[in-house]
């Protein structure tokens, strides 16, 4: 590549952008004079929360958003052309070839009934009007070029046989199929595992440098920040409130909205020297003063175990023969043993198909295992048990838009379980819907509405509050922060670990982000495939990984700090592998090895030679 | 190519679990079904003639024995002899079904051919004119019965324009324009509330598809718009038509009666309910297994198209 051709390419220049949106009051403005330049070959960061209006700003530059629900005033400029006032036909031409676009959900942004190698090969064809054979032989290259391994066999493998991971680096081939000078990544990586995430970090930054095209990345995740942005936008509710080089934002936050934001970003090492939980510090929005986060006493009572669990397995068959011969297995839980103490979190860690959620439910009883037992409390969970026994074990879930039955009110969602056990009358739950409310941090007034009125959080914080319902010993929170902003997640966290304080709750905290994990856990188990390869309190986990499994985890969070950037050669390109095994297959036996007191971890096996 | 087979041999399964209980059906219902055809008249049958019939149509031999006397008829085709006047049912159903068949695909062409590029362009224009005039047409098509729509054609086409006959069929191999003309009207009056259904199904699913993720990966990418909606938009909304549409031929199969009896057309439907009325057990038995081999063959044939249309179905 010649530095020519590299400079040849235009940048990006945003200047005076207003979006409104209509709605059936009028027009709500959802960006406000926004403005900055991305140079070729640099990265610029959006950063923000939901509602933030960064994603809009995206769509804005591809002229995506619907016509007649949209105004756009200002201007948008790539090299001397200005996009707003493109024809539609210019638009067209435009797209896919000189701006092209990954999005968040690799899952759902490939067409599922083409092949992948036609939907990289379209958009070759569509602007570069090249004959299909030739497409199919650059697509084939691109597929290699954003690593996809044997690309000419899988060219016509359908999405549903690639998994998140390697969806999303079809999505960069596409994006990359037509060499644009500008490429949009709105949240990449958000949806993909920690390790995947490194990887397609890394390939953008890969094709960046080999390409010399303009980045500009959407995200609200300062690590991603930190780890690819040369320049960042923070903006809050439609206003830029702070820009500048990610060195200085980072080292040096002026608008108390940023300081409010990185300090909300959890940091792996953070806790090094302290073995309980603590909460996050708050700050406030508007003043940018941090309200200290109190110490927290100690609530481990290691004399009582809430749960143990011992040797729990589980398999679903996925494929049979036409006699019900079973050729092909999950094993989603493998050998899994357990204790939960009194006022102990415990925190299971693991990606995308390691059994951490099977993990959860099978404690829940909403399970049954294939093998191995759980007892709760000392009582063994049986079929006969398992009704009476759930009361003490609660679960709150990832998602809490879908978690919520949109028929019922708040109040009626939170006392469910309550008439579900028949424990209560009616007036006493309206007494206790309200109770639980203020203790959650909301007002007792909104029992009587429903949850479309809440956002995100809010929801987050009813759900806790049903959990509570029952007065539970124990509390499975399946990914339940996960999908927060990191403002709304510090405050579940800190609500958390409050109920914790006060109810010497145990928690088994289930989480694929390692930074929260060390801020609330006092133990940690690590698994994958089905099995837990490393396990002990958090600040050995931490400070000692041994498995390399752990490790890998470990070192591919990103650090929210730039000058502390990963060398990029160190991260593979392995996938995650699947739990999915031949229906003959016999599981090897495990060994522990104890490296600390309490500190288990499994005897590498083969696999890991490498 | 494993599911292909699979789908197949289900299909098999299903069609001897279809023939065992249409044998059993007339061997459990109550009453004597010999004793039941010779009491229509009011009066109680003679013992003698009912002893005949009975052995004639081998009701007195062991159940076993009859079942397999079934089955093998069955496999090479033979559907037995009708109790009115003794011609082979085989024979009859092969003269009426190939008739039947060709009404409910032109009836299936017409309505596919105006239901869903007229859902896709609905869809792709909502709250517009034509959307609107669309779906109110629709609702109307829907509600109306097929032998109003009928009658009404026969009032339009033949008696105010004379344009063809009133009704009835002459074979394709003597007069083949006229046999087309004749096919048309009773074609289209099936056809139209058809393409109704078709219609909404498509507008239903097309709006759902639209605001997808890969419908804008698609638009990201700058494809033009025709093959947006090809490729992307309408290879995904057919699914559910899919479903649906072989549904409602399958119902047709049956149900094609008050057609063809407005137009005066020989088909299968005609057959069954002379059939019914004259409890003629092997003819109405025999209708039933072809109606209920050809709904399990479209059944098939919609999982191959689901198969085609859908990678993630080929397992």
């Amino acid at each position: 590549m010649s530095i020519a051709e590299t400079t040849s390419k235009p940048g990006l220049s945003i200047s005076g952008l207003n979006i409104s949106f209509r709605n059936k009051d009028g027009w709500t403005s959802v960006v406000r004079n926004l403005g900055f330049d991305i140079a070729p070959g640099e990265t610029v960061a959006i950063v923000g929360e939901s509602g933030s209006g960064k994603s809009v700003t995206a769509l804005s530059v591809l002229g995506l958003l619907p016509q007649q629900a949209t105004r756009i005033e200002g201007s948008i400029r790539l090299g001397d052309k200005e996009l707003l006032s493109l024809s539609p036909k210019d638009l067209k031409a435009l797209r896919g070839n000189e701006i092209a676009m990954i999005f968040q959900e690799p899952m759902t942004s490939l067409n599922p009934t083409m092949c992948i190698g036609e939907q990289i090969a379209e958009s070759i064809i569509a602007h570069r009007g090249i004959s299909k054979a030739e497409a199919k032989l650059e697509a084939i290259r691109l597929m290699e070029k954003v690593h996809i391994p044997s690309a000419a066999r899988r060219y016509g493998e359908y999405p549903h046989q690639f998994s998140g991971g390697m969806r999303q680096r079809v999505m960069i081939a596409i994006a990359l199929a037509c060499k644009p000078a500008l490429l949009i990544a709105d949240e990449p990586t958000t949806a993909l595992d920690v390790t995947i995430q490194a990887q397609v970090l890394n390939l953008i930054k890969e094709l960046q440098e080999e390409e010399g095209m303009a980045v500009l990345f959407i995200t609200h995740d300062m690590g991603v920040v930190a780890e690819v942005a040369d320049r960042m936008v923070v903006m809050y509710r439609g206003d830029v409130v702070e820009e500048g080089t990610t060195t200085e934002i980072f080292a040096n936050a002026r608008h108390p909205y940023t300081k409010a934001l990185l300090s909300a970003v959890p940091q792996l090492g953070s806790m090094s020297g302290s073995n309980d939980p603590q909460p996050f510090a708050i700050y406030d929005i508007n003043t940018g003063l941090a309200t200290d986060a109190a110490v927290l006493k100690s609530t481990v009572d290691m004399s009582e175990i809430l749960l143990e669990v011992k040797d729990l397995s589980v398999r679903f068959p996925v494929q049979q023969t036409i006699f019900g011969k079973v050729t092909a297995r999950v094993h989603a839980v493998e050998n899994v043993s357990l204790t939960l103490a009194r006022g102990e979190t415990l925190a299971i860690v693991g990606e995308s198909g390691s059994g951490k959620s099977t993990t959860g439910k099978l404690v829940t009883g909403l399970l049954h295992p294939t093998a191995g037992k759980v007892e709760i409390c000392g009582k063994p969970m049986r079929s006969d048990t398992r009704q009476s026994l759930s009361r003490s074990v609660q679960m709150i879930f990832q998602d809490p838009f879908s978690s919520l039955n949109p028929r019922l009110t708040v109040g009626r969602a939170i006392t469910e379980p309550l008439r579900i056990h028949k424990l209560a009358t009616e007036t006493q739950r309206d007494e206790i819907a309200a109770s639980l409310l203020t203790r959650v941090g909301l007002s007792p007034n909104i029992a009587k509405r429903y949850p479309h009125e809440f956002s995100g959080g809010q929801r987050q914080r009813i759900c806790v509050a049903r959990t509570l319902a029952l007065k539970p010993s124990v509390i499975i929170a399946d990914e339940a922060v996960s999908a927060l902003d990191v403002s709304v997640k510090a405050q579940v966290v800190n609500l958390l670990l409050e109920l914790q304080q006060e109810m010497q709750l145990g928690f088994i905290f289930i989480s694929h982000d390692m930074a929260v994990v060390e801020r609330i856990s006092h133990r940690v188990a690590v698994m994958y495939l089905g099995e837990i390869v490393e396990i002990g309190p958090r600040a050995a986990i931490f400070s000692n990984p041994v498995h390399p499994y752990t490790r890998r985890l470990i070192e591919a969070v990103p650090v929210p700090d730039p000058s502390r950037r990963r060398d990029r050669h160190k991260i593979t390109d392995s996938e995650i592998r699947s739990p999915v095994r031949a229906g003959d297959y016999v599981v090897p036996t495990r060994t522990y090895r104890e490296v600390s007191p309490g500190h288990l971890v499994q005897e590498v096996g083969p696999e890991w030679a490498a | 190519m494993f599911w292909f087979l699979r789908r197949g041999f289900a299909s098999l399964i299903m069609l001897w679990v279809i023939v065992t209980l249409v044998f059993m059906s007339i061997h459990f219902v109550p009453g004597d079904p010999v004793e039941l055809l010779l009491s229509q008249d009011g009066g109680s049958a003679d013992p003698a003639t009912v002893q005949m019939i009975r052995e004639d149509l081998g009701l007195n031999r062991p159940i076993v024995e009859q079942y397999v006397e079934k089955l093998k008829g069955l496999a090479s085709f033979d559907l037995g002899r009708s109790m009115v006047d003794d011609s082979s049912v085989s024979a009859e159903i092969a003269r009426r079904l190939p008739r039947t068949l060709e009404l409910i695909g032109l009836a299936a062409l017409i309505s596919l051919i105006i239901g869903i590029p007229a859902g896709i362009y609905a869809a792709l224009h909502t709250g517009r004119s034509f959307d609107r005039v669309a779906s109110y047409l629709a609702g109307f098509a829907q509600g109306i019965p097929v032998f109003v729509l009928g009658t009404l054609l026969i009032l339009v086409f033949s008696q105010m324009l004379k344009l063809t006959s009133a009704g009835g069929f002459v074979a394709f191999s003597q007069a083949p324009g006229k046999h087309m003309l004749l096919l048309l009207m009773p074609s289209f009056s099936i056809g139209i509330g058809l393409a109704a259904i078709v219609f909404r199904i498509t507008r239903a699913s097309t709006l759902e598809v639209l605001p997808l993720d890969y419908v804008r990966t698609a638009r990201a990418k700058g494809l033009g718009d025709r093959r947006i909606v090809l490729h992307h938009i309408l290879r995904n909304a057919l699914i559910p038509v899919i479903t649906i549409f072989a549904l409602q031929i399958g119902s047709l199969l049956g149900g094609t009666v008050l057609v063809e009896y407005v137009f005066n057309w020989p088909g299968l439907s005609g057959m069954l309910v002379s059939g019914v009325n004259a409890r003629d057990y092997p003819t109405v038995t025999g209708v039933i297994l072809v109606i209920s081999a050809l709904f399990i063959g479209l059944n098939f044939l919609v999982d191959v198209l689901y198969g085609l249309t859908d990678p993630r179905v080929r397992k």
